[in-house]
């Protein structure tokens, strides 16, 4: 289909506001279309560089006690009843706010999944989508030493159908890790590979399956957490994650 | 109270001064206590709050002040908006500066700004923006289309600058 009918979608799909069958069609032409592809990235980077830029203003400790105070309930006393409904929207409040609390930390495992499947789209669409450049895990392994604060263990790919074409550092949450590419027959595939402490503070510990379509595959092991994601086929990428948790 | 450094950040943005994003805040949970009972169970609770905020900054000084001075323009003309030429440089040098990115925020209008904030710091859907906003979905789509290429021009001119 013609870019001139893609490209007023581009916001919604960088959104994740398009609908699912439309973003599927709009996948398949973005691998084949170069100039859509690098607006779609630089739409990417927009968006995170402007959620980067949003975090400015921290409020006061002073003015956080003072709030703390102004909304407190008043102490109750005997012979006055006012304070039961005081009380009922108090804990409505505690409760609301237990629930504010639980979508925002729901809302940051969403936003890690996807801040990781931006990232796998930046690669796909990049010139340069390596750092290193290499099919031997013997070269690429080193790469990473001095880069980044822990090493791993990368798979002996031979005899499966799977290739690994080069990898970079990456980063989440401002703790850099590793990001490796690989290939399977036409689609590539991108095994993050991050300190696991740095992610349980960041509040994410529950696995996810899918993400804006991608495949999405995740675990721990020795105190790292590792993120398998693509759009190969849901079997292809459980296997490539046996293959790398064999290696450990 | 979770959403308070969010609800606080956000009041900075709009007001651009401590003591005023202070008091906003402090009006915005005043009012949400009080108006608890106006929440709708089952709707959404941070556009609710977001919404509370907002329109308290709208009738203060600052807020009068910031709408009055924005023109009007067709937020639903339904208009293509020229590709852009952009080359891969200058969209590396635009993730990699914040602060030129942040200056370039403060330059927006009020209108462009929360948008902006809205969708990419607080990732509310386009229906919250909606709810917040108080305007319908496809103006929050042309809004936030006008917003991101003002962005883009003030950043460049920022850095031609």
């Amino acid at each position: 289909m013609a870019c001139e009918h893609w490209t007023e979608k581009l916001d919604a799909y960088v959104d994740g506001e398009l609908p699912a069958g439309e973003a599927r069609a709009l996948d398949e032409h973005l691998r084949e279309c170069s100039s859509c592809a690098t607006q779609t990235l630089r739409k990417v980077q927009q968006k995170r560089a402007i959620h980067a830029a949003g975090q400015k203003f921290k409020p006061d400790p002073a003015f956080r006690a003072r709030i703390q105070k102004t909304i407190a309930a008043p102490k109750p006393t005997l012979w006055n009843r006012r304070w039961l409904p005081i009380l009922a929207t108090a804990t409505s409040a505690v409760l609301l706010i237990a629930g504010a609390l639980f979508l925002t930390l729901r809302g940051s495992k969403q936003q890690l999944i996807s801040e990781l499947v931006d990232q796998h789209v930046a690669t796909l669409a990049s010139a340069n989508p390596v750092d290193v450049i290499s099919t031997d895990r013997h070269t690429v392994k080193p790469w990473f030493a001095g880069k980044i604060p822990f090493t791993f263990n990368l798979p002996e790919l031979q005899g499966s159908p799977f290739v690994l074409v080069g990898g970079r550092v990456s980063y989440l949450n401002q703790s850099p890790g590793a990001e490796l590419i690989f290939r399977v027959r036409q689609h590539q595939i991108s095994l993050f590979i991050f300190q696991d402490q740095e992610l349980r503070e960041a509040g994410m510990n529950e696995p996810a399956r899918t993400a804006l379509s991608f495949e999405v595959r995740t675990w721990r092991h020795n105190g790292l957490r590792y993120f398998v994601i693509g759009d190969a086929s849901p079997q292809d990428l459980d296997k490539l994650s046996e293959l790398i948790k064999a290696a450990g | 109270m979770p959403l308070f450094d969010r609800l606080y950040n956000f009041a900075h943005w709009l007001t651009q001064d401590r003591q005023e994003a202070e008091d906003l805040v402090q009006e915005t949970y005043v009012k949400a206590l009080k108006g608890f009972r106006s929440f709708q169970q089952g709707t959404n609770f941070r556009a609710w709050i977001y919404q509370i905020l907002r329109n308290t900054f709208l009738t203060s000084r600052t807020g009068l002040k910031s709408t009055a001075t924005v023109p009007l323009e067709p937020e639903n003309e339904n208009e293509n908006l020229p590709a852009s030429n952009d080359t891969p440089e200058t969209i590396l040098l635009q993730r990699s500066d914040q602060r030129l990115v942040q200056e370039a925020l403060t330059r927006l209008s009020v209108p462009y700004r929360e948008v902006l904030l809205l969708c990419e710091f607080e990732e509310m859907s386009y229906q919250e923006i909606s709810a917040t906003l108080a305007i319908p979905m496809g103006t929050v789509m042309s809004r936030l289309s006008r917003a991101r290429r003002a962005l883009r021009d003030t950043v460049q001119e920022l850095q031609g600058a």
